[in-house]
């Protein structure tokens, strides 16, 4: 039994690890991850990504930002220290309308960042862990499990035939480790 | 994916679609008619002042459309361009129309009461400063606000510069039409660089006289109040309003077998832009009523006074929730952008919801509150709007039956925008 734990396709031409994709999937090869330096137009549908749900956390982040900030200002506003200014009402919902609607983009946004490193585990200061050092520079890799019934010389041929320009047996699955 | 269209088929004008707008303007002539016979001259000439300018602010918008796209170098919209075109070649007629309505405004008189409650002879449209004798001191219509401001709110200098605002919109709307359509023959960049500087040109110019336009058109019917936000707010409701029309005319288009290489991508970058400007829109008018309402002075809060008593309060607030709420809670996913039946209720009730934003801009300065709320829109309202909108679909369709094919084939980044992707 071999020690390998991931094959990586390493491609220098987007076109062709696409290409390299339909090869696997024609194939029944389970293709673990596609790393790729840019993004690529229409990968997600290709390898049947489930569409983000950043969008919802996104939501639900914007929504606690509105209502923390509305609460807190009908506390101060209404509640604690009711002041008078221009003779209007203590609770004069246009006045705090601006300030809803900066706390609601300022969570949002921070919410969105912090939930996006969380999903990914990029956090600052922490190595980020990749299977190959090139799909950051010019490579277009197609990471495949090892583990499985189809034979290792057969992937390493689909992935040649279709342009691979190497092709990796690695015993770990990441080359940084922290 | 299809990647090859046949772009050399043209739009045919026929059938229920012409019968259809044809009806629609009928129904416009007898509802204007019935207006002035039934004595509601003023109410008429309001609704027809209502919708020249919305007219009018649709084909304009086709324009900045293309103008914003050349300048932008986008690619994405190469292969929808001649439904804004189209819009630019309607725009001369909705130019001669809505001077032809300010025109007749000004020259007709009626009797009325003037500011002071007093009987006198008042034109039709602008009565606050177009009447006879409001800058003369002593008149019984002089009127000391209008008279300062009488250098720049005069009948001859207003309409001259209503005339300059139309006929260079149209003149540079009909300039990058051209180039398009000679660029269908030539090919090449010429024709695209050349557009280019005209759409810089047109936006410069555009950019520095909309918010005059909309100043002279709509403003001055309250002309003791001013907000410098208004310019911008019209602009917002011309944009937002233009890109609802551009949408469901793509749409339909769509939908009757035209245009098959306009996709769900096409129609979801068009989504996010009414998205977007709809809450831009509602930033600046929420920017002019907090304002307003926080000061609270006198000139300045009348404007907001007049549309808070009974019969147009509740259209006032609809006016907020139409065009704020709709997009919002429509628009917001990604999903309903790609949808076209989402997308295509949402721009119906935009379009119906900019018509109430210049309704509740214009009516309770010109007519002002009648009997009850209900009764503040009524058969004539709906007549009249009709009628534009036939008239809009006819000219528009006319204007793109005339292009030779439904895609500018020959624009260089056209390539791009059949492999549009998001």
């Amino acid at each position: 039994m071999s020690s390998t734990k991931y094959i990586l396709g390493l491609f220098d031409d987007p076109d062709e690890m696409m290409h390299g994709i339909d090869e696997l999937q024609k194939n029944s090869v389970p293709i673990y991850d596609v790393y790729t330096p840019m993004p690529i137009h229409g990968i997600d549908a290709k390898l049947g990504i489930k569409e983000s749900r950043l969008g919802y956390a996104a939501f639900m982040f914007g929504c606690l930002g509105g209502t923390t900030i509305f609460a807190m200002a009908y506390y101060m506003m209404v509640q604690d220290w009711p002041m008078n200014i221009g003779g209007k009402p203590a609770f004069a919902i246009p006045d705090f309308i601006p300030i809803t609607f900066e706390w609601t983009v300022l969570f949002t946004a921070f919410g969105m960042v912090g939930t996006f490193f969380y999903a990914t585990h990029l956090f600052p200061g922490r190595t980020p862990r990749v299977m190959d050092l090139r799909a950051t520079d010019d490579r277009f890799v197609i990471a495949i499990d090892a583990k499985g019934n189809i034979p290792h010389e057969d992937i390493t041929n689909l992935l040649k035939k279709a342009g691979a320009v190497e092709v990796k047996h690695n015993d770990r699955k990441y080359v940084s480790y922290e | 994916m299809k990647t090859s269209h046949s772009f050399d088929e043209r739009f045919e004008f026929q059938g229920r679609a012409k019968t259809w707008s044809l009806v629609m303007i009928a129904i416009g002539v007898i509802g204007i008619a019935y207006g002035f016979l039934s004595g509601s001259g003023e109410r008429t000439f309001s609704n027809l002042l209502l919708m020249g300018y919305y007219f009018a602010c649709v084909c304009i918008c086709g324009v900045f459309f293309c103008a914003l796209q050349y300048v932008a170098q986008a690619g994405w919209s190469a292969s929808i361009l001649r439904v804004p075109q189209a819009f630019a070649k309607a725009l001369p007629v909705a130019a001669v129309v809505l001077l032809v309505i300010i025109g007749s405004g000004l020259y007709f008189t009626h009797t009325g009461a003037n500011e002071e409650g007093k009987q006198t002879v008042l034109p039709y449209l602008y009565k606050l400063w177009a009447l006879k004798g409001v800058t003369t001191p002593g008149n019984e219509n002089y009127d000391a606000i209008i008279a300062g401001k009488s250098g720049y709110l005069n009948v001859p200098f207003f309409l001259i510069r209503l005339v300059i605002y139309l006929a260079s919109y149209s003149f540079l709307g009909s300039l990058l039409v051209k180039y398009s359509n000679n660029e269908d023959e030539l090919g090449g960049m010429f024709n695209y660089n050349k557009s280019f500087k005209v759409s810089i040109i047109f936006l410069l110019i555009f950019g520095f006289t909309i918010p005059l336009f909309a100043f002279d058109t709509i403003m001055s019917l309250e002309a003791h109040w001013f907000s410098t936000m208004f310019g911008w707010y019209n602009f917002a409701a011309l944009w937002v309003g233009g890109l609802s029309v551009i949408t469901l005319t793509v749409i339909i288009l769509r939908e009757n077998g035209y245009v098959q290489w306009i996709t769900e991508d096409h129609l979801h970058n068009l989504g996010q832009l009414i998205f977007g400007f709809s809450i831009f829109w509602t930033y600046l008018w929420f920017s002019q009523f907090l304002l307003t309402w926080f000061a609270n002075i006198p000139e300045e809060s009348t404007y907001f006074y007049k549309r808070w008593v009974p019969e147009f309060k509740p259209w006032f607030w609809l006016n907020i929730i139409i065009n704020f709420l709709t997009p919002l809670l429509l628009l917001m996913s990604r999903d309903s952008k790609r949808l076209v039946k989402v997308l295509k209720v949402a721009c119906i009730i935009l379009i119906i919801g900019h018509w109430l934003d210049y309704w509740q801009m214009i009516m309770p300065g010109t007519v002002g509150p009648q009997s009850h709320w209900y009764t503040e829109i009524g058969l004539l309202e709906v007549s009249v709007f009709l009628g534009f909108a036939g008239l809009f679909i006819f000219t528009m369709l006319t204007a793109l039956s005339k292009f030779n094919s439904l895609a500018p084939k020959k624009h260089p980044l056209l390539e791009e925008s059949l492999h549009h992707h998001i």
